[in-house]
């Protein structure tokens, strides 16, 4: 079973965890149309390569941030939101 | 036949006798002794039937890895006779025989083997009907060609679970891995050695070599405290991270290591010949194991297949054991320099050839003569001793590589870069024995160097390159019957013939085939196939490969990953009160909850009048189970109004709001109260079953927000009671308590903190019921005092407990709607005509971008009221609601209201028949077609007077 590093908790099996996706910057409610807001709602981009995602550490309920090659499953580093990565 | 006399029999304590039974018949082992083993010294050398033709079949390789040894135990299938030890009053049956296994009235189907080619199943079994195989092919054939059977009485067998860590984990205890695991535990890592077997050693236990090499490591290894020997351990496969299941017995151990050495060594090949699977011919390992570990002696007179050295060391191991020799036959052109040494000794060496064919004693019960060239030789034994490949499984879970060196005709397996695991000994090639060890010494240098020791042990190389390997020819005999994978019955010309069809590619070959599908997975076909495929289609070995090993690496049993039975459940404080009044209790999802308080025979009357009582006197009811939330820090009044649709930054304290949550799709996901404690706390409440939802949303919420709040989950921590109905004041002021319960001082919607009865509690005047209601929660601790003391406050008023069935009716009477009951996925605030609790002023919560979207959309349907008064047939939940014959919305709540008098829903419905007073169309259970009108939200007490009072 894989290792996640928590920021908050330490290295921890990965089964301790729950993944909520890829950051994402959403679109300005106001001034988006709606095609663009349905398409933030809906759409994935399924990016090859490095992304930055949200985990959650289910028993603390700590949130955090991660860096993953989705090819290689590597997880590059891990840290908290509002901490310099 | 006798024993052989010791030191021959490692395993075996001679003083214990063991009694047992195979197919009836009673036969005596020792202690020690495996179930073929046990067979075997007593002459008894058929062990099953093959699984396609039914031919006999016995000991291959002692080593537990292939169907031929495969026994049913009276409660356990598939029980590998040549590992399984042999214990008192067993009773032992053969697997996958018709009749009795020395006379299978299905070994006939071995003459019309030219009728089952390879791919049979999927050209034969097509018709005559579309539901022909489930009805009737694949039940036959799972009669004929079956393993064991499963016994669905079986008790219940005890499995566990543990944990294991450690700086290295070395898998295998032969000579890489013991002298590795030594090595590095000499240097201070904690080492945990694992070894299949009962004892360490591996293969210094049974092949030709110095007793003395395994002494002094065993000696070497007992001095070592940080080095944990587990024998008799199966590691099933390698996992990320370096995480491995060791398997003893039934208990599992779920091992993190640090780093990994896979010292798993080799598996020795079949060779490929006409009728190789007659019983009494088996490799040189299989017999040099039951002669040093058992005392068997494997036959009287054998003919040795000697393509390397180990077939001379089998030689040698034979005639010390008392086997007459008939013949060595040695298929490299010149010999090995080892034949003059033997033909000095008189025994005849027949080099350049190679055995062509076997045949065997009437019905092919035992091997009677072998053919090498034109030559006939009698003999009972005949030892294959053509090469090894590296057990490559284990090392293919990790990432590595299986190639083909062409040059000396051996598979090979590398190890990518930086890989986290390391290998050593003959699974990397390295042998013969001092190869195999210098190269475990130095898989531990190379692992304790990742370790971060800065202490490495010296590793000269000592390693050797292997010598080259006889390439045994894979012809096919004319007359075929020459056994690529023996699980699956399957020849040379069978893979052939699959190429031919056009299954160019090996996993193509493996599907159609089914070669390497049996239990041995590819152990003894996998070389030979590649060789033949390869061939076939004008490729090399290693370019056509092995099909890719997944963990597990062997069979195991379902106990072992099954998790414990116990169900999760939880119980309020109050449960045992619960109890002593006599309800029925039932689970909703984890939690337990009276349903209505007395016997179940009396369930409609009960029901009725704890309705009743909440209506015309006072009830209460244990709302434990609801999710409870605390909300703290400065900025909680404004994180709340980001959560939720209404306002609450300017909720004052002392106010309860109810509270309603949508997801970024505008869908509404959960609701309940929010009351403020004080300008930086809310007491908030979430669905039972979404609370530990709804706290990590807001959490996630939060972790990109950053405002100064916190989210507590206290649903375990506070009890909740809801007194409600007409007297439920009455019932309240007659206790001791500084809060004025009076109309005035503490109307609907408000919230007080205060002690009540010597209970801490935290009042909220809410209206689930629509009676006046007063919604007590306190620390858990205090549950069963303040149930108590409500309970004989309201006495004098009739007060009555009432269970989640009242409860349903009485919110239905009112038209509250369940989360989850009354939506779906989809629901929007204003199909259920909330517009009143989506605040239009704020500029921002959770959902809002998409509930105006969807407001511009146009609402499609609505949730209503329907009354069923009169009416001669009733829908139930989920019927559909028609219009114009085609489906609009469903009922998502429906009951008999005892206080209307009849039956009422709530239902989604087209919006223009949304307005009350329209009809609308529903399709009960049975077909009929029934007219409802549609009603306000609130059945009972529209005007929302009674609870407010």
């Amino acid at each position: 079973m894989k290792l996640l590093d928590c920021p908050m908790n330490g290295p921890r099996n990965i089964d301790e965890f729950q993944s909520f996706g890829p950051l994402r910057q959403a679109p300005d409610a106001d001034a988006a149309a709606d095609a663009e807001w349905a398409r933030h709602l809906f759409r994935a981009d399924n990016r090859k390569g490095v992304v930055v995602e949200w985990w959650r550490h289910v028993p603390s309920n700590f949130f955090f941030l991660a860096q993953r090659d989705v090819v290689t499953n590597e997880i590059i580093r891990t840290y908290a939101p509002g901490s310099r990565p | 036949m006798t024993r052989l006399g010791t030191p021959y029999g490692s395993r075996l304590d001679r003083t214990r006798p063991v009694r047992f039974t195979f197919e009836g018949k009673a036969y005596h082992g020792f202690a020690g002794d495996c179930i073929a083993s046990a067979l075997a010294a007593s002459d008894q050398w058929i062990l099953s039937r093959s699984f396609k033709y039914h031919r006999p079949r016995g000991i291959m390789t002692m080593a537990g890895s292939e169907a031929n040894t495969l026994v049913q135990l009276p409660s356990e299938p598939n029980v590998p006779a040549d590992l399984t030890p042999l214990q008192d009053g067993m009773m032992v049956t053969a697997q996958n025989v018709n009749g009795s296994l020395e006379n299978d009235r299905d070994a006939v189907i071995d003459r019309f083997g030219r009728f089952l080619p390879v791919g049979f199943y999927y050209r034969t079994f097509m018709g005559p009907r579309q539901d022909s195989w489930l009805r009737f092919w694949e039940p036959m054939i799972r009669r004929k060609a079956g393993l064991g059977i499963v016994d669905v009485k079986a008790q219940h067998l005890s499995f566990d679970k543990a944990h294991l860590h450690c700086d290295l984990l070395v898998v295998g205890a032969g000579p890489a891995g013991l002298s590795a695991a030594i090595s590095a535990a000499q240097a201070g890592a904690g080492v945990l050695l694992c070894d299949d077997n009962p004892e360490i050693g591996g293969s210094l236990t049974y092949r030709r070599c110095d007793p003395g090499i395994l002494l002094s490591l065993a000696a070497e290894a007992a001095k070592l405290p940080n080095l944990r020997i587990m024998t008799g351990t199966v590691c099933n496969g390698w996992y990320e991270d370096n995480w491995l299941p060791l398997i003893r017995g039934n208990q599992l151990y779920r091992t993190r290591a640090r780093e990994v050495i896979l010292a798993t060594g080799a598996i020795e090949q079949p060779a490929v010949f006409r009728n190789n699977d007659l019983p009494g011919i088996m490799t040189g390992g299989a017999v040099q194991r039951l002669i040093r570990h058992y005392a068997v002696q494997p036959g009287r007179r054998a003919v040795v297949l000697a393509a390397n050295d180990d077939g001379y060391d089998a030689v040698l191991d034979l005639v010390e054991a008392g086997v007459e020799l008939a013949a060595i036959v040695d298929p490299r052109p010149n010999a090995s320099a080892r034949g003059g040494e033997f033909r000095a000794r008189g025994i005849e060496v027949l080099a350049g050839a190679r055995i062509e064919e076997a045949s065997g004693t009437r019905a092919n019960k035992h091997v009677a003569r072998v053919r090498a060239g034109s030559r006939w030789i009698d003999c009972d034994l005949v030892v294959a001793s053509v090469g090894s490949v590296p057990a490559w499984q284990l090392s293919c879970h990790a990432g590595a590589k299986v190639g083909y060196d062409e040059a000396r005709a051996r598979m090979t397996l590398g190890m990518p870069e930086g890989a986290a695991v390391r290998l050593a000994g003959v699974v990397a090639g390295k042998s013969p024995l001092q190869s195999a060890m210098a190269d475990g010494r130095r898989a531990a240098r190379e692992a304790l160097e990742r370790l971060g020791h800065g202490d490495l042990p010296d590793v000269p190389n000592e390693c050797k390159p292997e010598p080259a390997a006889w390439e045994q020819p894979l012809v096919g005999d004319a007359k075929g019957r020459d056994f690529v994978d023996f699980d699956e019955d399957l020849q040379v010309k069978d893979l052939r013939n699959a190429v031919k069809e056009g299954y160019r590619e090996l996993e193509l070959v493996k599907r159609f085939s089914t070669v390497g599908m049996g239990p041995s997975q590819g152990r003894h076909s996998a070389l030979a196939t590649a060789r033949i495929v390869a061939e076939a289609t004008g490729r090399g070995v290693g370019e056509v490969g092995v099909t890719t090993a997944r963990p597990p690496a062997g069979p195991e049993k379902l106990g072992v990953l099954a998790g414990h039975h116990e169900p999760l459940e939880r119980r309020t404080g109050l449960h045992a009160r619960h109890l002593a009044l006599g309800a029925r209790m039932k689970p909703i999802g984890a939690w337990w909850r009276p349903y209505f308080y007395g016997p179940e025979d009396r369930s409609d009357r009960l029901v009725r009048e704890e309705i009743a009582a909440v209506r015309n006197g006072v009830g209460m009811l244990d709302v434990s189970t609801l999710g409870k939330l605390e909300i703290r820090g400065p900025d909680a009044g404004s994180f709340l109004d980001r959560m939720y649709t209404m306002a609450h930054a300017n909720q004052p304290v002392g106010r309860v709001r109810y509270c309603l949550m949508l997801n970024e799709m505008g869908t509404v996901i959960d609701d309940g109260v929010a009351y403020r404690l004080a300008d930086d706390l809310f007491y908030v409440t979430a669905t039972t079953g979404a609370v530990a939802r709804v706290q990590a949303d807001m959490l996630f919420w939060n972790a990109q927000w950053r405002l100064k709040v916190d989210v507590l989950n206290v649903t375990a921590a506070f009890s909740g009671i809801n007194v409600t109905g007409p007297k439920a004041r009455e019932v309240l002021q007659a206790l001791d308590c500084d809060i004025d319960f009076s109309r005035d001082a503490f109307p609907y919607l408000h919230g007080r903190e205060g002690m009540l009865a010597g209970v801490p509690v935290r009042v909220m005047r809410i209206g689930f019921t629509g009676e006046v209601s007063y919604e007590l929660h306190c620390p858990s601790s205090y549950a069963l005092a303040l149930w108590d003391a409500l309970f004989k406050a309201g006495k004098p008023h009739g007060l009555r407990p009432y269970g989640l069935e009242a409860s349903r009716m009485l919110r239905l009477e009112k038209g509250h709607i369940l989360i989850g009951q009354d939506t779906d996925a989809l629901t929007t605030p204003d199909e259920l005509g909330f517009g009143w609790a989506v605040s239009k002023r704020k500029p921002f919560f959770v959902g809002k971008r998409s509930i105006e979207m969807r407001t511009r959309l146009g609402e499609t349907r609505r949730l209503v009221g329907l009354s069923f008064e009169g009416a001669n047939n009733i829908p139930g939940e989920s019927c559909l609601v028609l219009r114009g014959g085609n489906p609009v919305g469903q009922i998502t709540s429906i009951g008999f209201s005892p206080t209307l008098g009849h039956p009422i829903a709530l239902a989604y419905v087209h919006i223009d028949d949304a307005a009350p007073g329209s009809k609308v169309t529903v399709k009960c259970r049975s077909g009929e077609l029934v007219q409802a009108p549609v009603v306000g939200h609130a059945f009972f007490d529209p005007q929302n007077v009674r609870q407010e009072m």
